[in-house]
């Protein structure tokens, strides 16, 4: 069908994108790099030379992770965001929604404050577990509190109401911790719900990559169910779904994306929101596309979101959260106005 | 053959479907009437397993349809609900091509484009097939829909009857456009292996079209049978509390049924 075939092309365009935005991510920070200096540093790295000056120690080690933690958390984003949307049927839910993201600000908000006294120390660690942790725990609550025996046509509806029930509640107890902290602590907490890319290492990318890889390949297998979800939840088992197990599936894989992105980035806002509308403004709301589409725009979203974040008051760094509003607000508003989209 | 027996189901403590026993056979057009409440919509859900029974039996081609798998039903069973709110706006020809998912995996064939344009053609929506969906009129939209639907039972299937449930269709059709729907669905009707069963609100409507009515009242069947039979002064006046007005087309033989403004005293 021709319609697939301009979807095909659209991801390829989407793709080569990336790339771009990437390549200028990992070129471009505190310090350029030249692509002599960049050839140099892989090469020598590749050849096992340990004698690395410091200027291709930073690349390999802090550059490159960056660059591509920013591709796989703003996929696990995008694709969140994507997912969430098809599932509530509604096209103001972001990821956070069912309380991963709120969790997970929480359980990062008890390390900062609490940390300290902790007998298990996992160094590095610790925060990524404490803030995965909460983001787990958090969306389970907001299921258990949603289940009720008659699951009818409102189970869906209360879900997302738990959600944001359980949302607020958890702002208030990252408000409460922030309020009741010393300095360098809130500060922290503040800055940790502001999002930041600064933790980034190899560890990061093998844990997020692991994340964005189990995540990615089942939401893809579900994208035609998904797809039929959009003409309600009825006629989604009329059309031989099960509404049910789908959407335990979809949820699982929303919160293993999400509270392992957020984990070691903090909280970033507005990527899972924007990303799905963009696409969709631009190429309709199959499923099949916009899963992947969603993760290859999420990913040069926030690459190029990090890139502004570093280079825009070098040497310091803004929070990206700051960035992704910011650019992404008057790009979605554009594209809202010159279509007609939610007509 | 569809056969529903000793169904009951019940929410927030009250029996909105109490003991029905009814078979649907094929080549036939049954339509349900009843008051508000009666439990039309309730019945058509759990002939259709959208709803499960709390006890009694449905079954299609004598084979309880409890087990089967979601895949295994959609693909012999279609549902029109009355009003389909699509969440995002999308091609009229992708929305057709939904009725075809529990045909084909990942992408459809050759055969499912095929039966797309069929029933496309069917309903008149070819010409808005690459339209969006939410720039069309309400009667289109319904059209549309009804194509969707067809186009998952638009084949017959070996060693089994087709099943289509229509649940008050008619709610946002013009009058032009319901007689056209009621006609195509008694052409689909004619069809020796499908098996149909619709709500209808308008008596006039269902009198006009249905091989047999039954006419549901507080859960229960309160008549079964050929139009004539059930559309009778004494049945209407117990399920719609209001007197009935039974006429007959002299030059057709068409009948009609309208109500005298006065309500039903009741008694205390």
């Amino acid at each position: 069908m021709k319609a697939r075939r301009a979807d095909r092309l659209c991801l390829v365009l989407l793709f080569v994108l990336m790339i771009a935005t990437t390549a200028a991510s990992i070129r471009f920070g505190a310090i350029d790099f030249s692509s002599h200096d960049m050839a140099t540093a892989v090469s020598g790295k590749l050849a096992g030379s340990n004698d690395l000056t410091l200027e291709q120690r930073i690349f390999i080690q802090l550059r490159v992770p960056r660059a591509i933690l920013c591709l796989l958390v703003g996929a696990c984003l995008g694709v969140g965001g994507t997912l969430m949307q098809a599932l509530f049927r509604n096209p103001i839910v972001e990821p956070g929604l069912v309380g991963t993201s709120s969790g997970a600000a929480f359980g990062a908000a008890l390390f900062y404050v609490f940390g300290a006294l902790l007998k298990v120390n996992l160094g590095g660690w610790t925060l990524p577990v404490a803030a995965c942790a909460g983001g787990v725990l958090s969306t389970y609550l907001v299921f258990a509190l949603a289940h009720t025996k008659h699951e009818g046509r409102s189970s869906i509806l209360r879900l997302l109401l738990t959600g944001l029930a359980i949302n607020a509640l958890f702002m208030s107890g990252i408000g409460f911790l922030s309020y009741v902290a010393r300095d360098p602590q809130a500060r922290s907490i503040i800055y940790w719900n502001l999002g930041t890319l600064s933790g980034a290492d190899w560890n990061s990318v093998l844990v997020v990559g692991a994340a964005t890889v189990f995540g990615l390949v089942p939401a893809v297998a579900y994208a035609k169910p998904l797809n039929a979800l959009l003409i309600g939840e009825e006629e989604a088992v009329a059309l031989g779904v099960n509404v049910g197990r789908l959407k335990w599936i979809v949820l699982t894989i929303n919160v293993l994306m999400v509270a392992v992105a957020t984990a070691f980035t903090g909280v970033i806002s507005f990527v899972g929101l924007i990303v799905p509308h963009i696409l969709r403004i631009l190429r309709g709301p199959d499923n099949r596309f916009l899963i992947l589409g969603s993760a290859l725009l999420g990913g040069t979203l926030l690459s190029v979101a990090d890139l502004i974040a570093r280079v825009s008051l070098r040497p310091a760094e803004l929070p990206i959260g700051i960035v992704t509003a910011v650019v992404g607000v008057p790009v979605f508003l554009s594209l809202l106005r010159s279509r007609e989209y939610l007509s | 053959m569809l056969s529903a027996s000793g169904l009951e189901f019940c929410a927030s403590g009250r029996a909105l479907i109490d003991g029905v026993t009814a078979t649907f056979d094929p080549g036939r057009l049954h339509l349900i009437v009843g008051p508000n409440g009666a439990g039309k919509s309730t019945l058509v859900k759990l002939l259709t397993r959208l709803l499960r029974p709390h006890s009694g039996m449905v079954e299609y081609d004598g084979s309880d349809i409890s087990s089967w798998s979601e895949r295994q039903l959609a693909r012999r069973r279609a549902v029109l609900s009355q009003a389909v709110e699509v969440a995002f706006s999308m091609p009229v020809r992708e929305l057709v091509m939904m009725g075809r998912y529990p045909h084909f995996g990942a992408r459809p064939g050759a055969g499912d484009l095929h039966i797309c344009e069929e029933v496309m053609r069917f309903f008149e929506v070819e010409v808005m097939a690459d339209r969006d969906y939410g720039t069309l009129s309400g009667g289109e939209k319904q059209r549309v829909q009804f194509a969707r639907v067809l186009a998952q039972i638009w084949r017959p299937i070996e060693g089994s009857a087709r099943y289509l449930f229509l649940d008050e269709p008619l709610t946002f059709l013009d009058i032009r456009h319901q007689i056209d729907f009621m006609n195509k669905v008694r052409s689909f009707a004619s069809h020796p292996d499908v098996v149909v069963v619709g709500v209808v609100h308008d008596l006039s409507l269902a009198a006009r079209f249905s091989d047999r009515l039954l006419l549901l009242h507080e859960g229960r069947i309160l008549a079964d049978g050929s139009p004539a039979e059930v559309l009778r002064e004494e049945y209407l006046r117990t399920a719609f509390q209001v007197c009935p007005v039974l006429l007959t087309n002299p030059d057709t033989g068409e009948q009609h049924v309208v109500f005298e403004s006065a309500e039903l005293d009741v008694g205390p």
